[in-house]
């Protein structure tokens, strides 16, 4: 099964069409300003702002650009620049379920409700985290799946748990298993000591929704500046008629796929009809 | 050639969902049964949700049960009479079985459900297919004279009031057993995504005493409407039918029948009856296994109501 991106593949064109982009957003950059306070400006865009999901979805790239923008007198910094992006699709509500032997076989027989996690995380940055900053500050800046907050229902409370909770891992686990949570610390590649570009992973398995990005600008371990922009997964075309269809007119739509079934059958019958 | 499906929310590969489609269909015509209960686990085994791959499934039985119940209806093999008796339990039995499945997936025991009910039913039913079949294969060995063709004798079914005569069946019996037979179907059909035409043809042979030339038409009428009504209370209540895979498997299942049904008429019908039982008994135990051995993974999340 192709798991190969449509949009904004990583290629060398996409690479080629990344510095065009980069060279427009470096005067971008230099038109707009930022905050007055920091001493560098973050400029990023991402190659697409809509992923489309038709009926040949296997998944997708999106490609993020970003160029780091200093004041003209500012000297530049001795130990460059760590770049961390963080997507984030739609918040979901999710059970996870534990198995154990009951009466002899295997069942569900306890569960814990994360509310409101992103049904979709991509942690990527330039080089491992724990280089960038130490633990306690990732944890503070939830950078690194083992930091990021996934609250459960305990009881009528909602609170996260510590990190080896079973649960927890379990879940973490199971999203990176089905690629929905990526940590990749060398996703991020610098072009040039202030241009960068990462390949944000959209799995054909990701629900549609706004999924946003979040970048953070580190220099020294320490938070210079952040960017943040968005895109969008939807349906379209057929496969958005069925699933709007579906849930929208669910008894029509059952009553035409009802229909399509006894057409089929009948067209069938007629065809290899032997009388 | 892979394509998106609307509703599971995932690719498949085309060719392999029709081949799937095809085989299924082989051997549904083979037998004269919907093969729901190869279908179903067949897709939640691909990676289809298995709430996704019960609600589709009723769609793909529809298509191949009107197709078989055309051409036994141009025979006049079937009984529209004692169909319309129990449809009018099986009616009743899938809108409660839909129902369930709503709850039970609420509750978050919907897979265990179908899981326990596949073990249960196919292993029973499989075991007691296969040791029919094999005492009637030792039995056409012994003495070459073949066995009546209609069980005979009463049962105390017979015995029970509201007694309807089936002119096409030559059957004169209490419309109780009937409505209870054709309830359970309905019921276990929404339930576990099958036609249950493998259960429903030997019940009316040996509870009803219904004559096998019209059993197998009178069973593909009442699969077909218990199933195209499932699809749509499935559709309207989960909104979890694919219609695009839905599709995709009866395009492949009808033709798949016609050719099952030409290699169906070429056995002996208890050869058949014991594959057909080895088949069923195979997948129930599949399911046991499953459930008796520890899953290699232990944990497993789903979504919550509402937030698709």
């Amino acid at each position: 099964m192709s798991r190969r991106g449509r949009i904004g593949r990583a290629s060398p064109a996409g690479r080629g069409r990344g510095l065009v982009l980069l060279a427009c957003l470096a005067i971008l950059g230099s038109l707009s300003g930022g905050p007055a306070a920091a001493a560098e400006r973050l400029v990023t865009s991402l190659s697409t702002h809509r992923v489309l999901i038709n009926s040949v979805f296997t998944g997708a790239e999106v490609v993020l650009f970003g160029a780091v923008e200093r004041d003209a007198g500012e000297a530049p910094r001795r130990a460059g620049y760590d770049v961390i992006a963080t997507v984030t699709g739609p918040r979901q509500t999710l059970k996870t379920l534990r198995k154990d032997r009951m009466l002899g076989i295997w069942i569900n027989v306890d569960s814990r409700t994360f509310i409101d996690v992103p049904a979709y995380l991509a942690i990527l940055g330039t080089r491992p985290f724990d280089q960038v900053m130490p633990e306690e500050r990732l944890r503070r800046l939830q950078i690194g799946l083992g930091n990021v907050v996934l609250p459960q229902q305990i009881g009528p409370d909602i609170a996260d748990v510590v990190r080896d909770d079973p649960f927890r891992q379990a879940f973490l686990r199971l999203k990176t298993e089905r690629r929905l949570y990526v940590e990749d610390p060398t996703a991020v590649t610098l072009l040039s000591p202030t241009l960068f570009q990462a390949s944000i992973p959209v799995p054909a398995e990701a629900p549609v929704g706004i999924y946003e990005v979040d970048v953070k600008l580190f220099a020294d371990g320490a938070l210079v500046t952040r960017s943040t922009s968005a895109f969008e997964i939807t349906k379209v075309g057929f496969e958005r008629f069925v699933a709007t269809a579906a849930v929208d007119h669910g008894l029509v739509y059952g009553i035409v796929t009802a229909m399509m079934a006894l057409v089929t059958g009948w067209l069938a019958s007629i065809v290899f009809r032997r009388d | 050639m892979d394509i998106y499906l609307p509703i599971a929310d995932l690719p498949v590969n085309v060719f392999l969902v029709f081949a799937m489609g095809i085989a299924v269909g082989f051997i549904s015509g083979m037998f004269g049964i919907g093969g729901g209960f190869l279908m179903t686990p067949l897709l939640i085994f691909i990676g289809v949700q298995p709430a996704v791959a019960v609600a589709t499934v009723s769609s793909h039985i529809a298509a191949s049960s009107f197709s078989g119940a055309l051409t036994y209806w141009r025979r006049r093999a079937l009984d529209l009479a004692l169909a319309f008796m129990l449809l009018i339990g099986g009616l009743i039995g899938t809108a409660l079985g839909v129902w369930l499945f709503g709850v039970l997936r609420a509750v978050g025991q919907l897979d265990l459900v179908i899981a326990l009910s596949y073990v249960i039913l196919l292993s029973s039913v499989g075991g007691l297919m296969v040791a029919e079949s094999l005492r009637a294969i030792v039995r056409a060995h012994r003495d070459k004279q073949a066995p009546a063709a209609r069980p005979g004798g009463h049962t105390w079914l017979h015995g029970l009031p509201l007694k309807v005569r089936f002119k096409q069946s030559r059957l004169y019996v209490s419309v109780i057993p009937v409505w209870a037979i054709g309830l359970s179907m309905g019921f276990l059909g929404a339930i576990m995504g099958i036609g249950g035409g493998f259960i429903l043809v030997p019940a009316l042979i040996y509870l009803l005493r219904v004559p096998t030339n019209v059993v197998i038409g009178t069973s593909m009428v009442l699969t077909l409407v218990t199933m195209a009504s499932a699809t749509v209370l499935h559709a309207a209540t989960n909104h979890l039918v694919d219609a695009l895979l839905a599709l995709i498997l009866m395009v492949g299942g009808v033709i798949g029948a016609q050719f099952g049904a030409q290699a169906g008429q070429k056995m002996r019908s208890e050869r058949l009856r014991l594959m057909l039982g080895l088949l069923v008994l195979a997948v129930g135990l599949r399911f046991a296994v499953n459930l008796f051995l520890p899953p290699g993974e232990m944990f497993s999340f789903r979504l919550m109501e509402g937030d698709r």
